[in-house]
């Protein structure tokens, strides 16, 4: 049975960890369109999937956020990925797995997933 | 959409837009009267009497990125596809409630879906914002309050992965409680 009680030591290790989070540099931000268009083309289960995957990978230096309407409803799901000092990547058409690929590849290893991107999906 | 929890987030959304402070998520599920009802109600801003009168055309949106709001009319269409009900009070500067009431046994009703995935892409978009889901059933009540979970975390953030990991376990666990609780195995 889940209990509140398990909240009293999320809370105790993550209060250890606040420093550490803080002082992390380079925050890479992935933001997720969570419009009626992106929710109806299954952006929920894309943003989950972000979230999941980078939690497994501890990797804590990426933030996960939503987003309204891009303005392009027919490559929805979009998400957008901002790592700072370089161009901002937008990948559409996405799903569960091409969400890890991009934790894995882009995230993780730096490397763009050129083929989900819009200028590759969009010729 | 696929799911009724895909349109409770999306209606949801707008309450978040509408600046609320306080979301209230209220299921109930009734074999007896045959009806899934959906409330769902916040502080937010409101609406005036004349854009409430205009807010279930597909036309009115106060986005800016295009011209067509889909939510609300869409929302509708679902419950009135299954010999439903669909309202909308709202006052300016008290709130705003939607009510869509589905045929619970029709073949048309949409599935609710995943309910645990809904509220926590609301907690982790909206950490500030207290959202209360209560789902009732004919002899059963499950209750998620993240204002009993901001008193355990004090200072800690609600969108802290741990924390959503806990609210997906504990919704899901809940509900599959709920579920068992009138004979059923599986949902």
């Amino acid at each position: 049975m889940k209990s509140l009680e398990e909240l009293k030591a999320i809370r105790e290790k993550a209060l250890g960890q606040v420093n550490m989070r803080t002082e992390q540099e380079g925050n890479i931000r992935v933001v997720v369109g969570m419009a009626t268009c992106g929710i109806a083309a299954g952006a929920r289960p894309v943003l989950n999937a972000f979230v999941s995957e980078l939690a497994k990978r501890g990797m804590n230096n990426v933030q996960v956020t939503q987003t309204g309407c891009i303005g392009m409803c027919r490559l929805e799901p979009i998400v957008e990925v901002y790592v700072p000092g370089e161009e901002k990547v937008t990948y559409v058409k996405m799903d569960e797995e091409k969400a890890a690929r991009v934790v894995v590849e882009h995230l993780a290893n730096h490397k763009v997933v050129n083929e989900l991107t819009i200028g590759a999906v969009e010729k | 959409m696929k799911e009724l929890s895909l349109h409770i987030l999306d209606i949801v959304k707008n309450s978040v837009k509408a600046g609320a402070t306080l979301i209230g998520i209220d299921i109930i599920e009734s074999v007896q009267a045959d009806e899934l009802t959906i409330v769902i109600s916040d502080n937010g801003c409101g609406m005036s009497k004349d854009f409430l009168a205009r807010v279930r055309d597909p036309f009115t949106t106060t986005r800016t990125t295009r011209k067509v709001g889909m939510g609300i009319p869409l929302y509708e269409a679902a419950a009135l596809q299954c010999d439903g009900r669909f309202d909308i009070t709202s006052e300016v500067n008290v709130g705003t409630t939607v009510t869509a009431v589905f045929g619970l046994s029709h073949i048309d009703r949409a599935p609710l879906g995943d309910m645990a995935e809904t509220m926590t892409t609301l907690v982790s978009g909206s950490p500030e914002i207290d959202f209360c889901y209560t789902h009732q059933t004919d002899t059963n009540r499950f209750v998620f309050d993240t204002r009993e979970i901001r008193k355990e975390l004090g200072e800690v953030p609600l969108n802290l992965p741990d924390v959503i990991l806990w609210i997906d376990a504990f919704i899901k666990e809940g509900l599959t409680t709920l579920a068992l609780s009138r004979g059923e195995t599986n949902k």
